[in-house]
């Protein structure tokens, strides 16, 4: 895919703040009716003045530092003009020639390969409200706005057209994602909290962007259809041209929309109600950024002698690297590590949550104990699947789980006293195994499994049983 | 030079309607700002002004107030529906 070229706008909600940007409207309107967290400023009623949210440049000014851009020394807001329902003001309040920083990178590992990915810059703006249609967009005689996401903040990142493939798009936005998450000023949980726009080209033809993709996984779906989209129009010999398409991302196609307006009929100018920012005294109290995953990932690898393999998966998210430290106080890491990485991560997926999550639902401190019950060889591999399975689903204390799902393992003197018998009742397996069929000690270990209700460890058992049978 | 295209131009983007005399009044108006600023290629080079104040760093805590309720919101105006605001259709 040498030939294609992507670039990426993405629009970021500082969505862990209280606050809006420019009022104090509370932000946790996510479940909230429509037009309950709004105000005179962010409703745009005439005379309400903007104030800004010092932590909103704050949590900015980190993550440009995450980000490895250059922080400008003066920052100012501009107005962008245009009508839209939307946009109760007229315009909307963003920056322009003045934004917060210019360039950057991140280090993205596409299949294995790093690949540096540059940034253009970062601004702050406000977002705008949201429409919706009764029935479809199709049939809506009019449109039903709800402001109550109005002015909350945003962080627009915008990316050097850089990227060649959608992989390293999806690349960038994951790492993008967890820096935000380990900088503390991102959910990503929450409905809009990440929307992008798209450019993409291919030699030759002209720039199309994709506007307002709202997942991850749409990101990559709306790329592979649009590049499908323009090659086949090379192939029938057809000009790209330059235009503004919007991904539906039920049918994962692009539809054209109209032409949009140039840049210069927003018509921006700097917004007289707000002052200029002077970052130097902000910088002061923002101070060291937090741990960020390259750097853990390497303290994880020193502090716990853990493999490259696992310090990578377990820095992807910051709260499963917290809960594998917390459940390495009082077990061998390396041990840890594997449950934490291969067992227990798998179990969360399959249950679509996250460590998070986790933390609520088995606590690590819980987890230490189970891991503990099967390092003292008190319960079987098997059982630990078992009750972590069962306290994920249905919750309760560990002990008590074990207990009634009589899962302590058996000890070995009583496990011998299940191989005599099952070899007294079982007189044709053991005459087979005689004659050279060895697996019938499988058959063997089975019943002894059955009569023990699993409880009995297999290889233990039948390391028991083929002793007795020499 | 303003032509008459710039106008309607103008007009649309701020959601507008003129007519063509009204448009030719506009045209010759704005000719006059637009020879009116000229003067400043006149002025001596310096930092562009952001702002009329000197002040900078102006804030606010992120601490929550009470906000309107959805009544109060929505008193203004006749075009509500199920506590939303009613608005046109916009088809992209």
């Amino acid at each position: 895919m040498e030939d294609v070229t992507i670039g990426l706008e993405v629009h970021v909600q500082l969505n862990k703040l209280k606050t809006k940007l420019f009022c104090s409207c509370p932000l946790n309107y996510h479940d909230s009716p429509p037009n309950t967290h709004v105000c005179p400023v962010c409703l745009g009623m005439p005379g309400a003045m903007p104030v800004l949210n010092k932590e909103a440049v704050k949590a900015a000014i980190k993550v440009a530092m995450a980000l490895n851009a250059k922080i400008q020394q003066t920052v100012v807001f501009d107005r962008k003009n245009y009508f839209y329902p939307d946009l109760p003001k007229g315009f909307q309040i963003s920056q322009y020639d003045r934004p917060l920083a210019f360039g950057g990178y991140v280090i993205v590992d596409v299949d294995g390969v790093e690949k540096r990915i540059d940034l253009k810059r970062i601004h702050i703006e406000e977002d705008p409200g949201k429409l919706y249609y009764k029935g479809s967009i199709t049939v809506a005689k009019y449109s039903l706005i709800d402001y109550n996401r109005s002015g909350a903040p945003l962080l627009e990142i915008v990316t050097e057209p850089v990227m060649k493939s959608p992989k390293e798009a999806r690349a960038f936005l994951n790492k993008l994602r967890i820096l935000l998450e380990y900088l503390d000023v991102f959910d990503p949980e929450l409905e809009g909290a990440m929307r992008v726009d798209a450019n993409v080209s291919i030699a030759g033809g002209g720039r199309v962007e994709i506007k307002n993709i709202s997942s991850f996984k749409g990101v990559e779906k709306a790329l592979n259809y649009e590049i499908m989209r323009q090659r086949n129009l090379i192939k029938m010999g057809r000009k790209i041209e330059r235009e503004t398409r919007h991904f539906d991302e039920a049918q994962s196609i692009t539809v054209s929309l109209r032409s949009k307006e140039e840049e210069q009929d927003y018509r921006y100018f700097p917004e007289p109600d707000l002052v200029p920012i002077n970052v130097e005294e902000l910088m002061k109290e923002v101070g060291k950024l937090p741990e960020l995953p390259e750097e853990k990932k390497e303290r994880l690898k020193a502090q716990y002698g853990i493999s490259e393999n696992y310090a990578k998966v377990l820095v992807l998210d910051p709260k499963m690297s917290d809960y594998f430290e917390i459940v390495a106080k009082s077990v061998n890491a390396k041990i840890a590590a594997t449950w934490v990485v291969d067992v227990l991560r798998g179990e969360l997926n399959y249950r679509g949550w996250n460590f998070l999550k986790c933390f609520e639902k088995f606590p690590p401190e819980e987890f230490s104990k189970l891991l503990n019950y099967f390092l003292e060889e008190k319960i079987t591999e098997k059982g630990v699947v078992e009750v972590l399975r069962t306290k994920l689903d249905q919750g309760g204390k560990v002990e008590e789980i074990v207990e009634k799902k009589r899962l302590f393992a058996i000890p070995k003197s009583e496990i011998l006293n299940f191989c005599k018998e099952v070899i007294e009742e079982n007189p044709k397996a053991v005459q087979d195994y005689y004659s050279g069929k060895k697996q019938a000690i499988n058959f063997l270990v089975g019943q002894v499994m059955k009569k023990t209700k699993g409880r009995a460890d297999p290889e233990e058992t039948a390391k028991i049983l083929s002793d007795l049978l020499k | 030079m303003v032509s008459l295209e710039d106008v309607y131009h103008v007009a649309k983007l701020s959601k507008i309607e003129v007519n063509e005399d009204e448009a030719r009044k506009f045209r010759d108006e704005f000719e006059k700002i637009l020879e009116y600023f000229n003067l400043l290629d006149e002025a001596p080079e310096s930092e562009p002004m952001y702002h009329v104040l000197e002040l900078i760093n102006v804030f606010r805590e992120d601490s929550p107030k009470i906000c309107l309720t959805q009544n109060e919101a929505l008193m203004n105006t006749r075009h509500k529906e199920e506590g939303y605001f009613k608005g046109p259709k916009v088809m992209e």
